[in-house]
Order: structure tokens, then sequence, then C-alpha cells
């Protein structure tokens, strides 16, 4: 079972040792190397905030592509999809069942970049069969929180 | 047509206003309070459910159910009552859906009482059941609970409060408004006490997924109801409903669930007073009981966390509190600064604008506490704690 305290941080990365001692009745240095040796064994892979693209400015585009790849003898598809992650306009990539093999999440400035590291760098790759890619035009909830979330209800202040 | 107020029944009027209401009064109104004084979850109602609530509208499923309510609700409830209570309830005759647990409450007090019959129940508590006992013309045996004993009942206090004229024990574990629990070995005794006593025992389980576990916020503690006793099931009246664990408050949905002779009882007043309860709330009470627990859980769970910060809030600022078992408030003892549970209640708003409701609203043995509901977001928590440290500073 996952830690409830992990757990906790990925809702809320910014809880400190001390907030979370409070919450879970443990000792807030305990807390504090638990976090390091997730943070050390790369269990906790990194912190960010999760902003509303629109409210935040953001002018960039992202696409989700399709990709369709020839597995390999040895890894299958593990050498080339790690190959595909490290490019840094790639901010997602998994592998999938059903009719193709890799979703890859793309961000970049404009359209035209997008389509320049399809076509120059993700087609041109050994191993990738074909491309589709789709691009995305409005986000409605990003990583567990809607945009434009619900009106608070109006409950009285004070009810037996 | 002068005298309106002589024209309302003797009965009715000998029954005092809620003890709440000058509060709210008080409140209502005021957009800079930080409000500890509700009594309802802070969460909607999941997405799941409303949607189900939203699908009966939208397929024009908007006529009367069944008197005891859909049938397939039942089933749900008597599948679920028998995973969470342990007793098996047949859906076609045992089972009642009702508007909230108020409205079953107030029916098996109709149901069971003659006038003048004795019903017993443990104070501090939820404020309408000694008015709901009156109403039926029953007379209210109040039975102190204790700090000392984090309000818990005392089998013996049950004990001394029996008299010839005693129909009803009433029961509510996780208790509104002190979050208490009952040990097992004390409702085993009450077990045996209405046993021997041949009486009836309605047992409101309102709270009963809302328990805590005092060092590990993840694991739900086991609840033992009252109805799980030998001799009990056909004896016990179990009240339960949909609105703290699934946040269905405003949904007004409940049930009973009793031997086939109490539920028909019951259910005479509920067919010629309400008819059935919504069936807008009733299918999504079918929703969240076949759907709901890892959302009851991940509330629970948020509860749990909320309830470690404010103990550790209030043991930070010197207030007194117990850890209570259950429900989502926590009762503190309030009486070191040498004020009336309402002076201080009144002077936190006045001061610090913080809601906080005296304990004396839920019974005179509430005095010397007050009740702070926990189900509201966590920064509000923590700058409520603010404000009540600076406010007992005051106090010296």
């Amino acid at each position: 079972m996952i830690d409830p305290i992990l757990e906790e941080l990925q809702r809320n990365s910014r809880s400190t040792p001390e907030e979370l001692a409070k919450l879970f009745h443990q000792d807030a240095a305990a807390i504090a190397a638990k976090i390091q040796g997730w943070e050390a064994d790369g269990t906790i892979l990194g912190y960010h905030a999760v902003v509303d693209p629109e409210r935040a400015g953001h002018t960039g585009v992202v696409a989700f592509i399709e990709v369709k790849l020839t597995p390999e003898r040895e890894g299958g598809f593990d050498r080339i999809a790690r190959r595909i992650s490290k490019f840094s306009q790639v901010t997602s990539c998994y592998l999938m069942s059903g009719g193709y093999d890799l979703v890859v999440v793309v961000e970049d400035v404009n359209l035209r970049a997008v389509a320049q590291f399809i076509a120059e760098k993700l087609s041109t790759l050994e191993g990738v069969l074909s491309t589709s890619t789709h691009f995305q035009l409005k986000v409605y909830k990003q990583s567990r929180f809607t945009i434009q979330g619900e009106s608070q209800s109006g409950r009285l202040p004070v009810v037996p | 047509m002068n005298n309106l107020a002589s024209k309302i029944s003797r009965q009715l009027q000998q029954i005092p206003k809620s003890g709440i209401r000058d509060f709210f009064e008080l409140v209502q109104g005021r957009d800079d309070v930080i409000s500890l004084g509700v009594g309802e979850p802070d969460f909607s109602a999941p997405w799941h459910i409303r949607e189900a609530a939203i699908y009966c509208l939208e397929s024009g499923n908007t006529a009367y159910t069944s008197n005891l309510g859909l049938l397939s609700l039942r089933e749900e409830i008597s599948h679920y009552v028998a995973q969470y209570f342990g007793p098996v309830y047949d859906p076609k005759t045992e089972i009642l859906v009702t508007v909230g647990v108020s409205e079953a409450l107030d029916l098996a007090f109709r149901a069971l009482l003659n006038p003048g019959d004795e019903v017993i129940y443990h104070e501090p508590c939820y404020v309408s059941y000694s008015p709901s006992i009156v109403m039926a013309y029953g007379k209210p045996v109040t039975v102190h609970t204790r700090l000392e004993d984090n309000f818990a009942l005392r089998a013996s206090d049950v004990a001394a409060a029996i008299t010839e004229r005693t129909r009803v024990i009433v029961l509510n574990f996780p208790t509104n408004p002190t979050g208490a629990i009952e040990p097992v070995e004390e409702l085993e005794k009450i077990a045996k006490l209405a046993v021997e006593h041949d009486l009836i025992v309605i047992t409101d389980e309102i709270y009963s997924e809302l328990i805590y576990d005092d060092s590990d916020p993840s694991k739900v503690p086991s609840h033992t109801s009252i109805v799980s006793f030998p001799g009990m099931r056909e004896r016990t009246i179990l009240l339960h409903g949909f609105s703290k664990a699934y946040a269905m408050t405003g949904f007004r949905l409940g049930y009973a669930c009793a031997p086939n002779i109490l539920t028909d009882a019951m259910m005479k007043v509920h067919q010629y007073s309400m008819l059935c309860a919504s069936i807008i709330a009733q299918k999504a009470g079918i929703e969240a009981l076949r759907n709901g627990a890892a959302e009851v859980e991940k509330m629970r769970h948020e509860y749990a966390l909320r309830r470690n910060l404010m103990l550790d809030g209030f043991a930070r600022i010197g207030i007194p509190c117990f850890p209570p078992g259950g429900a989502f408030y926590l009762f503190p003892d309030i009486s070191k600064f040498g004020l009336s549970s309402k002076e201080f209640a009144f002077g936190l708003l006045e001061k610090e604008s913080v809601a906080v409701v005296p304990g004396t609203a839920f019974g005179v043995s509430g005095e010397g506490c007050v009740r702070a509901c926990y189900a509201t977001g966590r920064a509000e928590l923590e700058e409520a704690l603010v404000r009540i440290e600076r406010f007992v500073g005051t106090l010296g």
C-alpha cells in the first residue's frame, strides 16, 4: 500500500514536514527523513504547480501523438520509448494497449515547432512506423483539478 | 383574532425553541466568520451520485415511489446493512426509506409511545431527540454522559433511569455533538438491560462510517452497533441515512431497519404524512450504496487528518480536548477559562469571528464545552486555531 504521507504529497506537494506532522501525528523530523529518502531513491520525481494554462497566459501548443513502433528483439519498446522521452519537448510518454504503442505528449511554442519535431526527430527514429498527431484545444481538468471548479455549496453557518 | 399565540397547541407551546437558533441569528449575515458551527460535510455530494440524480430527472422519473421506498434501494440497503452492521433485514418487509433520519426518528417515537411513556436518551445529544419525544406525547428521560468518560454512556446510569414506564432507549454513537463512541463492553451491558426489561432500542447510526484510529488516519476502525448483540435484532430500530458519510444532507434521505411489526407501524405514520421520500434522492441513494465506498473513504480520511490537525492545535493552545472516536466534531473543555460555554462561544464570535456552538445547546451536560466542527477546509481550520489562541490569550 502507498504510504499515506506520499499520497498527501501527491495532492499537495507544498505540505511541509511540520504540517504533515500535525495531520498524521508523527514526528516532523522522521517525516522529513522519509521525504528525503523518496527524493533520493526516485520515488518522488519532482514537484510542480498545476496551473490553468489560459490564466497563466500559456501561448504554446500541446499535442498528443499516437506512435506505432516496431518492437525490438531484446527490450521491446523500452529503448526507443526512453529515447523519445529524452527530448525536452516531450512532457509525458506512455506505453499503451490498443491500436498504437505510445502516446507522446509534446509541448512547444507553436504548431510549426511541433510539426518540425515530428517530421525531423520523431518520425525519423529507427523503429517508428507511423505517427498520428492530435492538438489539444482546451483544458477542462488537469492533474485532478477541474478548471473553473464548482462554486462552494451554500452551507448555513450554524447547523445542529 | 387577537391572541394567536393561544391558538398554538399546548403540547407545542411547552417545547422551547432550539438553543442553537439564537446563535444562528447572530452569525447569519456576517461574512468574516469562520464557522466551526456547522453540522454537515463541507464536501458536495460526490459527482457520480449527483449525476445519478440528474439522470433520474432526465429520464422523466418524477413520480411517487412505493411508500416503503424503491425496492431496488431497499435491496441495496439490506445488503449494505448486513455487511456493515451484521443483521440481515428483508428488503420487502423490514426496511422503510424516510426523509432523513430525523423523519425516521419521529416515526419511531409516534409508532411506539403512549402518552407518558418514558424514553431514555443520552446527553449532550442532537437537539431534536427531546422535542421529538415530547411531540409524540412521550416523556424524555435524560441520562448524562460525562467528560471524564469521554462522553461514553455508562450502562449503570441507564439502569438507574429505567422505570416501569420506560419503553425505549435511544443511542447515538458516534455522537453529535461530542464525537464520542461507546465502548463495546458498555454497549453489551446496555443490550442486556434492554432484553431484561423488554425495551425497544432506537440506534441512530448516522455517523457510523466516520470513525477514526488515533494513531493511523488511514486505518478504518471497526464499528459495533448494539443491534449485533444477542436478542437485539428483534427489539432494535436501526436508523441510518446518507447525509454524513456520503455528504448528501440536502437530499434528505434516511432509512429504518426493524422487525416487520415495527416498520409496519412506522409506515402507517409515514404513508399518511410524508407518503414517500423524493424519487430523485432515492435514485441517488442507490448509486451511493452501489459505488460510493471509495468516495466515503476519501472523505473519511480527510476528516481524520483534520481531526489530528485540530487536536494538535487545541493541545498547543492549551485547551483540553479528548480525542473523539467518530463524527466530525471536537468537544473541547473550555471550563478552565472561567466562562460558561455560551459566554465563551459568544465572546469568540464577537472578538475573533469564529463560530463554535455552546455545549449547552445540546443539553445541560454540555456545559463547560463547545462543539467545534472540523468539516471545513484545512486552511480555515488553521486560521480558526490562530484566532482561538488569540482569544483565549485575552482570558488570562
